[in-house]
C-alpha cells in the first residue's frame, strides 16, 4: 500500500467542485538484495547531529533520527497521529527520565523513539522501523 | 460614669512606640485600656530603616508605618508635634510642651535615640547636619543644592548609608572614620579593607584613622576640616554619623535608674526601676547594652505588650541578636554572631576573593561542627541560611566552606525541613518558620508577595526574603503544588540562572552547557530555551550545525509551521511601511507559489501554505526584491507597528514612522524569552496602540514617552510609563537596557508583562535599574545590545547563500517529491487545508492517493 511514485497534490475548488491533480516527479528508492529487504536511504552525514530527516521508503514516509553526533539512529513513521500531518522528522529530540523521545513539532506530544509509544497517551503510537548502518549508509527495513 | 479603663501613655511615636500600639490593639487591649501617645515629630511613625529612600523615590507618605485610620478607628489619642517635658512619678502624670497634662496608670518610654555629634570645635556651624529624621533630610537636600563636596563623619553602618545619600545628591563624597577601618564594630580588618576598596571604586573617598580637630568656616560658610595629622579636607557640608545616644533625659530627670553611660535600665519584662514605667527601643539599656536596630526594639514591644496585658506565658526580653545584613552603597555586607571569634577555641574559615571583591568568613566552634558567627562582604546571599544554621545549632556539613559558594554553583544548602518550627526566620518582624507554614497552609498562600503581606516577614530589612521563599517552596512542594522553577528535568536551574551560567562561563553550545550543568539529552523545553539564550548572547546563525537540532521547527526552517505541516512566510516590513513595488512582489510570489495571503495585525503580509521545499525558492525571490526575514517564527522581535505620524497626519507631533523603522531595524532578529512587540504613535491619540506592546513609544511635543511591559492577547495588560519627554538617544538607550535586562532575568516563555508583575520592587525598581542605573550595569546592557546590532544578519539571506544549509529544505532526504499528503480546497478565491471530512471525500474519489503510511 501507499505510493512509491506518482505523488500527487490534490486541489479542489470548493465552489466548482472541480478536482485538479498535479503529478510530480517520481523517484525510485533503492532496494538492497538483502533478505529482510533493507532500503538504503542516505548517508549518516546527511543527518545533522540531534535532528531527524524524512525518507520515502516503499511509498511510506519514514522519519529517521540521529542521537547527538553518534551512530545511534532510530526510525519511526513520519505521520503525527495528533495533527495528522507528516511532520515527525522535524520534531525536537531529547529524553524524559532517560527514555529517548521525539516531540511533535505541531502540538508537542512526545513519543518513545524505540517503541513509538506516545509518552503522553499510551493508546497512541508511531510506527517503528528497523534501522541499520552499513558503510556509513542508513538502511531502513522495509515493511513487506 | 467613672472610666473603669486603665490609661497607658506611650512617649515617642517612632518605629517601636508605634509597633507597641499596634500590638496592644492586636492583642485586644482596647477593651480595658485607654491608649494615648505623644509624638514629638510633626508626623506619625515612619520607616526610619528605609529613610534613605526618601532621597531616591519615596515620599514621607510612602514611608509611613501607620495604616490609614489606625489611630482614629481605634480611638487612640495621639498628640502630634508635642513633646513630653516632664514625668511626675508621684502624681503619675506626664506634662507636654504644649501644656497637655495626662494621668497614667502605666507609662512606656519609646523615645529612641539621637545622633551623637563629637565635641569638635565648630561642630554647630552652618552646613553641619545629622541623619535621623525626615526634617534632617530636607535640610540636607536644600543645602546640597549649593554644595559640591560632602563629608560624612563616621564610617559605621549609618555613616556609609549616609555617604550613599550624599553621593545620590550629586556630591563629591568623603567618609572620615576615626578607627583604622570601616564598620569597626561589625567587620574585621580584611573585611573592612575589601569594603573600603569596593566603596572607593564607586567614587567615594574613604579616610580612616583620622581625628577631626577643627571645623573651620569662612565668611559664614563652611570651608574645611582640620585633622590631627596636619592634613585637612575642603568641604561644603558635613553630616555627623558617629553613633547614637539614647534619649533618656526624661527618665534621668524623674530619677529612674540609668546606665553609667546613659540608657534607661530595664529588666526582662522591659520594666524600668519604676514597675509602672517601661522602656523599649533604642532608649532602653538591657544588660548594659543599647540595641541600635529595629528588630530588638520590636521584640521589646512584644514583651512589653505581653507584660502590660498580663498574658499567660508572657514573653521575656533576654537580649537580641545584633546580626545585620545591609546593602551599603550597593555593596552587600553582613555580620552575625561571634564575628570576631571571641569564643574560646573558635576557629575562622575565610575565603578572600580579591578578583570578585568578596570576603567571606565563618567562625565555627572548636569541633568545626557548629557555626558561631561570620562576616560577608561583597556577596551576602548565604546570610539567611548561615544565620539559621547558627541560631538553630544545626550541625554543619563536612566542608563548611561549601556554604559560601554562590547558590547553584555547588553551594551546600540548608534544607528547610531541618529548621524547627520555632526558628525565627524574620528577625525584623519576629516571624517564625511555624507561623509562615501556618499561613501557607491555612490561608492557601502560593506566592511570595502575599506571604510577605500576610505575615510581614521580609518587609523589614529584606534579608530573610530568600529564606521565606525557600520555606514557601518547600511547603508547597509538600502540598503537591509544583513550584520548582527549574527549566526542565535536564537542568536544575531557572532560566535566569542558566543564562547567567552560560554568559559567565562563555558557553557557546547546548552540548557544552548540558555537559557542565545538566543531565541526559535535553528536550523540547530546554533546547529551544537554550538556543534562544545562545542567540541573544552570541548572536550566532541559528542553523549552524550545533544549534540546528535545538530549534523548534519554526526556527529551524525559519518559518511558521501550520496545522498541515506547511509553513507561512512573513517578510519584515519595518514600521509597516512598504513601497508599491515591494507589495507587487509579494503578490507575484504568492501567485507563483499558490500561497494563501492575509494581512496580519502586525502591519505586514503573511503568505501561507509554503512547503518546506518551496521555502528557499520563495525567499530567493523575496531577498532579491530587498525583503528580510520577519522573524515571525522566533521568540524574537516581531514588528514595530506605527501610525503615519507628523509626515501625513494633521495631528502628528513627531515622525512616528521613521522612528518605528529605525527601532525595528535596530532590534530586528533579537532573540528573547518570548516574542517582543512594539509600536510608535505620532501623538497622544495613540492610533498605533503602543500601550499594549512590550515596549511602546508615544510622541509628545517635547520628545517621546516610553511605555513598557504591555500586552494584548490572552491577558491584556496596559503598558506602564517608564520615562517622559526624552530625546531619541535617551530613548534608544533605555530600550537597550530594558530589553537586555528582561532577556537576562525573565523565565522561559515569560512575556514582559508577566515578568513585570513578578518583578520585586515593580516600576520603581525598574526605573532605578534602567533610568538611574542603580545596579551599575547600564553600560554592560548597552554593550550587549550593541553586539547584537553589530552582528545582525538576515537568516534567510545567509541560508539561501549556503547550498549546504539548503539541503535540509526538502521533504524527503532521498527524493525530490513534495509531501504527497497535502490536500487543499478553495475558498473565497484562495486555497486552505482540507478538513478531515473533506479529505475523506477527496481520498475516496482519488483512490487513496494520500493515505498515511500504515
Ligand atoms: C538612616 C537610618 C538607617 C537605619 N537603618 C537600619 C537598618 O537597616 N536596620 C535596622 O535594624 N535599624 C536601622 N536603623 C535604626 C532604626 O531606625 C532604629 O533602631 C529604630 O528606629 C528605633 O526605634 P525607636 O522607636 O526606638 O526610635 P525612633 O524611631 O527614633 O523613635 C523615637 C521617637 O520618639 C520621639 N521622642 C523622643 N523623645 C520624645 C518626647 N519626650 N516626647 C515625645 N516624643 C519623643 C522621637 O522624636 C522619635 O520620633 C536606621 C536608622 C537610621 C537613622
Ligand atoms: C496567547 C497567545 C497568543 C495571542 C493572544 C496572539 C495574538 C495575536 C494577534 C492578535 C495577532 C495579530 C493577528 C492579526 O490580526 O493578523 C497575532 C499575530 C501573530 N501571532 Fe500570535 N498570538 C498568540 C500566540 C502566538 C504564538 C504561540 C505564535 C507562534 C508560535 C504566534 C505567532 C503569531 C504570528 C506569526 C503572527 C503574525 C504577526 C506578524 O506579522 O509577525 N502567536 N497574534
Ligand atoms: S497617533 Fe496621532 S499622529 Fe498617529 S495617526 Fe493617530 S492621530 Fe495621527
Ligand atoms: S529579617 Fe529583616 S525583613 Fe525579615
Amino acid at each position: 500500500m501507499g505510493v512509491s511514485n506518482g505523488q500527487a497534490q490534490v486541489v479542489l475548488d470548493i465552489t466548482s467542485g472541480d478536482l485538479k491533480t498535479m503529478e510530480s516527479s517520481a523517484v525510485q528508492a533503492t532496494t538492497t538484495a538483502d533478505s529482510i529487504n533493507w532500503v538504503t536511504v542516505c548517508s549518516l552525514d546527511a543527518i545533522a547531529p540531534n535532528t531527524g530527516v524524512n525518507a520515502l521508503v516503499n511509498g511510506e514516509q519514514v522519519a529517521i533520527f540521529r542521537i547527538g553526533s553518534t551512530e545511534e539512529v532510530y526510525a519511526t513513521g513520519n505521520f503525527d497521529p495528533f495533527s495528522k500531518a507528516f511532520v515527525m522528522s522535524r520534531g525536537i529530540l531529547g529524553d524524559r527520565q532517560g527514555v529517548l523521545k521525539v516531540a511533535s513539532p505541531i502540538y508537542k506530544q512526545n513519543f518513545n523513539l524505540k517503541t513509538g509509544v506516545c509518552l503522553d497517551n499510551e493508546e497512541v503510537s508511531l510506527q517503528v522501523y528497523p534501522v541499520q548502518l552499513v558503510d556509513g549508509q542508513v538502511q531502513i527495513g522495509g515493511n513487506n | 460614669m467613672p472610666d473603669s479603663k486603665q490609661t497607658l501613655v506611650v512617649i515617642g511615636n517612632g518605629m517601636v512606640g508605634h509597633r507597641l500600639l499596634e500590638l496592644m490593639v492586636e492583642k485586644g487591649a482596647l477593651d480595658h485600656w485607654n491608649l494615648i501617645t505623644f509624638c514629638e515629630e510633626p508626623r506619625v511613625a515612619y520607616d526610619r530603616v528605609h529613610l534613605s529612600e526618601y532621597f531616591v523615590d519615596k515620599t514621607a507618605a510612602d514611608l509611613t508605618l501607620v495604616s490609614p485610620g489606625f489611630y482614629d478607628n481605634n480611638g487612640i489619642q495621639i498628640y502630634i508635634g508635642d513633646r513630653v517635658t516632664e514625668i511626675d512619678r508621684d502624681k503619675k502624670l506626664v506634662r507636654s510642651a504644649n501644656g497637655v497634662e495626662i494621668a497614667y496608670d502605666r507609662l512606656v518610654l519609646a523615645t529612641g535615640s539621637y545622633p551623637f555629634v563629637p565635641p569638635i570645635k565648630g561642630n554647630d556651624a552652618k552646613g553641619t547636619f545629622v541623619y535621623r529624621t525626615i526634617e534632617d533630610l530636607d535640610a540636607m537636600k536644600a543645602h546640597a543644592q549649593q554644595s559640591k563636596v560632602g563629608v560624612v563623619v563616621g564610617g559605621g553602618l549609618l555613616g556609609l548609608e549616609c555617604a550613599n545619600a550624599l553621593k545620590s545628591l550629586g556630591l563629591d563624597t568623603h567618609v572620615v572614620e576615626f578607627a583604622p577601618r570601616l564598620m569597626p564594630v561589625q567587620l574585621d580588618e580584611t573585611a573592612g579593607e575589601v569594603l573600603k576598596e569596593k566603596i572607593e571604586a564607586l567614587g567615594v573617598h574613604v579616610h580612616t584613622s583620622r581625628v577631626t580637630t577643627d571645623i573651620v568656616s569662612e565668611n559664614g560658610k563652611l570651608s574645611y576640616m582640620q585633622f590631627n595629622d596636619d592634613t585637612s579636607l575642603q568641604t561644603d557640608m558635613i553630616v555627623f554619623s558617629a553613633g547614637i545616644r539614647p534619649r533618656d533625659e526624661l527618665a534621668r530627670d524623674c530619677g529612674l535608674e540609668m546606665g553609667e553611660r546613659g540608657g534607661i535600665v530595664i529588666n526582662e519584662a522591659c520594666q524600668t526601676s519604676d514597675s509602672n514605667i517601661y522602656a523599649i527601643g533604642e532608649c532602653a539599656l538591657y544588660n548594659n547594652r543599647i540595641f541600635g536596630l529595629v528588630a530588638p526594639g520590636y521584640q521589646m514591644a512584644e514583651v512589653a505588650s505581653d507584660q502590660l496585658l498580663e498574658v499567660a506565658e508572657a514573653q521575656q526580653f533576654t537580649g537580641a541578636d545584633m546580626s545585620t545584613k545591609l546593602k551599603l552603597l550597593g555593596v552587600d555586607v553582613a555580620s552575625f554572631g561571634d564575628n570576631f571569634a571571641k569564643t574560646p577555641g573558635a576557629k575562622e574559615l575565610a575565603v578572600n576573593d580579591s578578583v570578585a571583591g568578596t570576603y567571606k568568613k565563618l567562625v565555627v566552634d572548636a569541633g568545626g561542627k557548629l557555626l558561631l558567627g561570620g562576616i560577608l562582604v561583597g556577596d551576602a546571599e548565604a546570610y539567611g541560611t548561615l544565620l539559621q544554621l547558627m541560631q538553630n545549632q544545626i550541625e554543619l556539613p563536612d566542608n563548611p566552606l561549601g556554604l559560601l559558594l554562590p547558590a547553584g554553583a555547588g553551594a551546600a544548602t540548608l534544607s528547610m525541613d531541618s529548621l524547627p518550627d520555632t526558628a525565627q526566620v524574620c528577625s525584623c518582624n519576629n516571624v517564625t518558620k511555624g507561623e509562615l507554614c501556618e499561613a501557607i497552609q491555612s490561608d492557601g498562600i502560593t506566592d511570595l508577595a502575599t506571604l510577605k503581606k500576610c505575615t510581614k516577614a521580609g518587609t523589614g530589612c529584606g534579608g530573610c526574603t530568600p529564606l521565606v521563599k525557600d520555606i514557601l517552596t518547600t511547603e508547597l512542594k509538600k502540598a503537591g503544588v509544583e513550584v520548582n522553577d527549574h527549566i526542565c528535568e535536564h537542568f536544575a536551574y531557572s532560566r535566569q540562572e542558566l543564562y547567567h551560567l552560560l554568559r559567565v562561563g562563555e558557553i557557546r553550545s547546548f552540548d557544552e552547557l548540558l555537559e557542565k550543568h545538566g543531565t541526559g539529552h535535553g528536550c523540547e523545553v530546554c533546547k529551544p530555551a537554550v538556543a534562544s539564550m545562545l542567540a541573544s548572547s552570541w548572536n550566532d546563525y541559528v542553523l549552524n550545525t550545533p544549534h540546528v537540532g535545538l530549534q523548534d521547527t519554526n526556527d529551524s526552517f525559519l518559518a511558521n509551521i501550520q496545522k498541515d505541516g506547511t509553513y507561512s512566510v512573513i517578510p519584515r516590513v519595518p514600521g509597516g511601511e512598504i513601497t508599491p513595488e515591494k507589495l507587487i512582489v509579494l503578490g507575484q510570489v504568492a501567485q507563483e507559489f499558490d500561497l494563501y495571503t492575509k494581512i496580519t495585525g502586525a502591519q505586514r503580509v503573511d503568505l501561507f501554505g509554503a512547503r518546506v521545499d518551496q521555502l528557499p525558492k520563495i525567499w530567493e525571490r523575496l531577498v532579491e526584491a530587498g525583503f528580510e526575514s520577519g522573524h515571525a517564527y522566533g521568540k524574537a522581535l516581531r514588528t514595530v507597528k506605527s501610525c503615519v505620524g507628523s509626515s501625513w497626519c494633521r495631528f502628528g507631533v513627531q515622525d512616528s514612522t521613521s522612528l518605528a523603522i529605525e527601532v525595528e531595524q535596530r532590534y530586528r532578529g533579537l532573540r528573547s524569552p518570548h516574542k517582543l512587540k512594539s509600536a510608535v504613535s505620532g501623538c497622544t491619540r495613540e492610533c498605533a496602540e503602543a500601550q499594549s506592546k512590550d515596549f511602546g513609544i508615544i510622541a509628545t511635543e517635547n520628545g517621546w514617552n516610553l511605555y513598557i511591559c504591555g500586552n494584548g492577547g490572552m491577558t491584556p495588560h496596559h503598558a506602564v510609563l517608564l520615562a517622559t519627554d526624552i530625546d531619541k538617544e535617551t530613548l534608544i538607550k533605555y530600550i537597550d537596557r530594558f530589553l537586555v535586562f528582561y532577556i537576562r532575568t525573565a523565565d522561559k516563555l515569560q512575556r514582559t508583562s508577566t515578568w513585570f508583575k513578578k518583578l520585586e520592587g515593580g516600576l520603581d525598581y525598574l526605573k532605578q535599574v534602567i533610568v538611574e542605573d542603580s545596579l551599575g550595569i547600564a553600560e554592560e546592557l548597552e554593550a550587549q545590545m550593541q553586539h547584537h546590532v553589530d552582528t545582525y544578519q538576515c537568516e534567510w539571506k545567509t541560508t539561501i547563500e549556503s547550498p549546504e544549509k539548503l539541503q535540509r529544505f526538502s521533504h524527503f532526504v532521498n527524493a525530490d517529491d513534495a509531501d504527497p499528503s497535502l490536500v487543499y480546497v478553495q475558498e473565497r478565491g484562495q486555497k486552505r487545508p482540507a478538513t478531515e471530512a473533506e479529505r475523506a471525500v477527496l481520498s475516496q474519489s482519488r483512490d487513496a492517493l494520500v493515505s498515511p503510511a500504515q
